[in-house]
Order: C-alpha cells, then structure tokens, then sequence
C-alpha cells in the first residue's frame, strides 16, 4: 500500500513539477506548483513526519504560492511570446542538466545503505508534533528566536522595497 | 516498501527538474519557482535521512526535521523579499524577460 502511495505522489510531484517549467503562461505554472508542493505534502507524510507534511500545506501550497499568484496577477503577466531560440545556450543547460542527472543517478546507486528498508519506528504515546516541539524547543531556542528576527527583518525589507521612490 | 535510494532518486530528479527551470527559461518568476522546486527536493532529502536515521529509542531523527523548518521559515522570507524585489524591477523596466534585462552585462 505505501509502495503504491510512493510511486502515485511521486509521479504526480515530478509530472507538475516538469509542467511548471514546460508552460507558457505564469498562471498555469504557478498552479502547478501547487499540486507539485500538495504532492510533495504527501511523500512526507510517507516519511511519518506528520508536522512537516501539515507546515508544507500551510506555508508552501498555502502563503507562498498566494503571494506568487499575487504578484503574477498585479503584474498582468501574459503569455511569454516566443522569442528567437539561443541554440548555444539551450545545448549547455540540456549538457549540464543530463551530466547532473547521471551524477546524481549514480551517486545514489553507490551510495551504503541507499537499497535498505526504513527500520520500524517505536509505538509511543504522543504525537510527532510534541516531539518535534521539544526538539526545537529545548535544542534549538536560539536559532528559532534569531529565525523570527529574520522574519521581522525580511517584512521591512518587503516594505521598504515596495515603496514608489526608491530613495 | 520504497527505500532510502528510491526518495533520494525522487529528490534528485526534483532538483533536476528546478534546475532545468532556472537554466532553460527566461522570465524570472519561472526562474523564481524553479528555485523553490530545488529547495523542495533538498527537503525531502532531508525527512528521507531523518526516517532513515532512526534514534535508540525508535524515534526519527528530529534534529533533521528542524532544520526542515528553518529551511521553510528561511523559504517563505526568501519568496517575500524576492518577490519585491522583482516588482520594483518591473516598475522600472515594464518586463521581467531576462534577456531585456541586460544594462550591467558585460
């Protein structure tokens, strides 16, 4: 049964992610991407890291990709109008990119331990979210205190940014 | 049951596929969401390990998945601040094509 789940939202994840880079139109990419990130969700869940799987949901499919379609629709943008290929440079990506994908392929294959099964998890009484809670907030207090500072920084950022006159 | 290999295959094709976004496609929201696919996959990467490292006590590696969310925290202020950025730019310049965008190229 996961084997099938797996290979059904991996599939779905690497199909909307290839069509968020074949379509034309902004919108239909940026619709897209939110199946690839709900699928994406999903392996997660796979994974038994509810927490995770739930913030994805939230803050991928949910606040990011509202602020894309946002800015898409503010911006008007149509159709990209095809343009005069750059042969030279469309070989290059297509040269890396299959370069890449045979590196990774067979750094996966050599990899110690990359065909075993994942070991049994222990039954315990509480949910993924506490722990996930005590780790983050018995190990790593600062770190998460120093990430709402970013936040606070990036949300001045944003506004200083989108002012009319850049001064 | 899927093994470790078979996520990290998935994980790199996504970072594959991001990366064909970001070095084949020419408007810079396209661009944009090709870098996000990227950091998806070294995501799922990351949970993969996590599962796969269980603890002596039978648990996954949680420290993992923390670092899964500062990784989304770091993201969604990375969209927010990138996003403004590519608004003031086409305010400036009416377009957010590349290749119309070459004053500082060389």
């Amino acid at each position: 049964m996961l084997t099938i789940l797996f290979w059904v939202f991996s599939v779905l994840m690497l199909a909307s992610a290839a069509a968020v880079v074949l379509f034309r139109n902004p919108v239909n990419s940026a619709m897209s991407l939110v199946l690839s990130f709900l699928a994406l969700a999903a392996l997660f869940v796979t994974l038994d890291a509810y927490f995770i799987g739930i913030i994805q949901v939230l803050v991928y499919a949910g606040a990011v990709m509202v602020l894309f379609l946002f800015i898409i629709m503010l911006l008007d943008l149509k159709a990209e109008a095809r343009r005069k290929l750059n042969i030279a440079a469309l070989a290059g990506g297509l040269a890396v990119l299959g370069g890449f994908v045979v590196l990774i392929i067979q750094v996966v294959k050599s990899l110690p331990g990359s065909s075993d099964h994942f070991p049994a998890l222990a039954r315990t009484g509480y949910s993924d979210v506490y722990d996930v809670g005590m780790t983050l907030f018995s190990g790593f207090n600062l770190p998460f205190q120093i990430i709402g500072v970013l936040l606070l920084v990036a949300t001045v950022g944003v506004v200083i940014l989108s002012r009319r006159s850049l001064r | 049951m899927p093994t470790l290999g078979d996520y990290l295959l998935v994980s790199g094709l996504l970072f594959s596929i991001g990366l064909a976004g970001v070095l084949l496609r020419r408007n810079l929201l396209i661009i944009f969401m090709g870098l996000e696919l990227m950091l998806n996959a070294a995501n799922l990467s990351l949970v993969a390990f996590a599962r796969h490292g269980v603890t002596a006590f039978g648990l996954p590696d949680y420290n993992a998945q923390v670092l899964v969310f500062f990784i989304i925290t770091v993201a969604a202020a990375e969209v927010a601040v990138g996003l403004a950025i590519i608004v003031a730019l086409y305010r400036l310049r009416q377009t957010t094509h590349v290749e119309d965008l070459n004053r500082m190229k060389f």
